[in-house]
């Protein structure tokens, strides 16, 4: 009996779970469809779901009016840049409330975390004023240093949470065989944690190449990355969904696929290590 | 080479004084044992002195020199920890390597001694494996290699064997007595297993809560402790502890006689009870006997061949050369 009950709910859960998933991925699943259907037939009443013409009109029109190049690289130079520059900052910082902790380590975390709740652009204006002044308005270094800024608790947060389950008398044993602190972080520290490491990056790298607010308002030509880009097809004067969801497609391509071929890694990095 | 002095050591935790301040001199090539109950502050002390905790106040003193504020890789002494603590992402090779690598020896060199030492170890068919490939022997062995290939002026063990399995650690504890024969080196070994700590030390140290209760030799612990404390943690099993009228025929508070020393019959002695639990051994029995006045089960230990069972009577007579008094404060009296 009891086997057949579990038999049964295996099957609910099954059902559920790819219920959730589909609900969650519709959106993408839609506008990868809209962006091969003609304008008229992405707006028809009542929606249709597959039987369009399959078109590939609009990206040869979105490349055409559009550098899909450019803004590409801006995208890979900013969200891989603000990562590998966060990664550096919070490895040390991470390390220090992970195993020597002080009273205060606990309040500095919250604190930390606490930043993510200031609504964005509560500080857009002093932000703005300051990239002005220092002259690196619509500049990938700007965008890369506040990118790596806003996302630092959270690098700093999730590699915290690993390092925590790297036994102390591991790096303790290391200092006992004469490892300095650097090396004690090169050799013995970070090659534990790559698995943590790894998918703080690719969590990171995530984030912000969909950050959009300061992307989308500190830059305007050069700097630009594909958040530009999807938004320079909303346009006030008439949409154009099914070139809007091609832009979008292309824009949020390579990051979906980033992203399936490391799922595992991801999984296992945001459940903390309970996946090992 | 390796003289290790404490002098006016003390530990706080926040409000809590762990160490109140102790002196302790571990002389060159002494094996020393850090013994105690949970909790009593042996892996503390050995923390202090490997420089992994800092001292609250007070001096350590390596081989004459004032090392309190040495960060812990520089003191030169070499740690083995309960869990091991093996790079799990290195090689046997790599692991034995990581402090001559640290130290900068040259390669050759460090062949020379990781060969010398998987050798002396018998891990040499294991050096390209990874730690979690191990066992829990093996794994022991590579931190022991670790820490023997930097030659250090002293090794500090923090129970070495309490996670191996009975048969194993008698094996270890021979092979480390072995390598403190061979090296010479001072070794402080801390362990509650007071069995250990007799079978290895040279000199044994008896903590509780943090203060030194006894420093001696294992038979000076075993035939003078100086106080109840260390009369009933040294030896097994437990010395049996008499208060009441038994002891003040004597003159004192409480009386003490290891289960070894009271000899028994089925027909007359000083003392009488019934037989409770017989542990039979083989070669010995204990028996533990309920009924005698001021010390409730008396723990004795009988030859392994005497025919005695749960609920027999018996006498007890405890050799009167051996028995150990002590007075109201728990000190011993002679
Ligand atoms: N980092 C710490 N912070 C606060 N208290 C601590 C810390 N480390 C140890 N203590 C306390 O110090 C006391 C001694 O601990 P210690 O680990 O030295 O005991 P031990 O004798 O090694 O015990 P065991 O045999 O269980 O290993 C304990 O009461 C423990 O709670
Ligand atoms: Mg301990």
């Amino acid at each position: 009996m009891a086997r057949a009950v579990s038999q049964r709910r295996k099957i609910l859960f099954t059902v559920a779970a790819w219920s959730v998933g589909v609900l969650i991925f519709f959106p993408i699943l839609w506008t990868i469809l809209t962006s091969f259907k003609t304008e008229a037939q992405a707006i028809a009443d009542p929606p249709i779901f597959l039987g369009f013409d399959w078109t590939l009109e609009n990206y040869s029109a979105v490349l055409e009016r559009s550098n899909y190049g450019r803004f590409l690289w801006n995208s890979i130079i900013i969200a891989g840049g603000s990562t590998l520059l966060g990664i550096l900052v919070a490895v040390p910082a991470a390390w220090s409330m992970a195993f020597v902790p002080s009273k205060r380590t606990k309040d500095i975390l919250l604190w930390m975390l606490s930043t993510k709740m200031l609504p964005a652009v509560g500080v857009l204006y002093p932000i703005y004023l300051l990239c002005i002044h220092l002259g690196v308005l619509d500049s990938k270094i700007a965008l890369v240093f506040i990118l790596m800024l806003i996302n630092l608790p959270i690098i700093v947060w999730m590699l915290y949470t690993y390092f925590k389950e790297i036994p102390s008398e591991i790096l303790e044993a290391a200092r006992m065989d004469g490892a300095t602190l650097k090396e004690e972080l090169l050799y013995v520290l970070t090659p534990m944690a790559i698995p943590g490491i790894a998918s703080t990056i690719l969590l990171n790298v995530i984030l912000a190449w969909n950050e959009a607010f300061w992307t989308l308002n500190l830059t305007a030509a050069k700097a630009a990355p594909l958040t530009a880009f999807i938004a320079s097809y909303s346009s006030p004067e008439g949409l154009f969904y099914a070139k809007l969801s091609a832009a979008s497609t292309m824009a949020i391509a390579p990051i979906l696929i980033l992203g399936w071929f490391s799922q595992k890694q991801l999984v296992s990095g945001l459940t903390f290590g309970a996946v090992k | 080479m390796g003289q290790i002095k404490l002098s006016k050591v003390s530990k706080r935790f926040g409000d809590v004084e762990v160490i109140p301040p102790l002196d302790l001199t571990i002389a060159d090539g002494e094996f020393t044992v850090f013994v105690g109950p949970s909790g009593c502050g042996k892996s503390t002390l050995l923390r202090l002195i490997a420089g992994l905790e800092d001292i609250t106040s007070g001096s350590i003193q390596i081989d004459g020199t004032d090392t309190t504020d040495v960060p812990p890789a520089k003191r030169g002494l070499a740690m083995v920890f309960q869990s091991y603590a093996l790079y799990p992402h290195m090689s046997v090779r790599k692991n034995i390597a990581f402090p001559m690598r640290m130290a900068g020896v040259p390669a050759q060199e460090q062949d020379r001694r990781i060969a010398a030492a998987a050798e002396a170890l018998n891990l040499t068919d294991y050096l390209d494996r990874r730690p979690g490939q191990l066992s829990g022997g093996q794994r022991q062995r590579v931190a022991i290699g670790r820490a023997i290939v930097r030659e250090p002026q002293a090794f500090l063990f923090d129970e070495p064997l309490s996670n191996l399995d009975a048969a194993l650690r008698v094996g270890m504890r021979m092979e480390i007595s072995e390598l403190h024969k061979k090296l010479q080196t001072t070794m402080i070994y801390v362990t509650h297993d007071q069995v250990e700590a007799m079978t290895m030390a040279d000199k044994i140290v008896v903590l509780r809560a943090g203060v030194i209760e006894q420093v001696g030799s294992p038979l000076d612990l075993y035939h003078t402790p100086c106080n109840e404390f260390v009369a009933g943690f040294i030896g097994s099993p437990k010395m049996n502890l008499i208060k009441g009228a038994e002891a003040q025929k004597h003159g004192v508070a409480t009386i003490g006689i290891r289960p070894e020393h009271v000899e028994v019959s089925s027909t007359a002695g000083l003392w009488h009870g019934t037989v409770g639990v017989a542990e039979h051994l083989g070669s010995d029995t204990f028996l533990h006997i309920h009924g005698v006045a001021g010390c409730d089960p008396m723990t004795v230990r009988v030859d392994g061949e005497l025919p005695v069972k749960h609920g027999d009577e018996i006498y007890l007579t405890p050799q009167n050369d051996k028995l150990h008094k002590f007075d109201g404060q728990g000190l011993r009296v002679d």
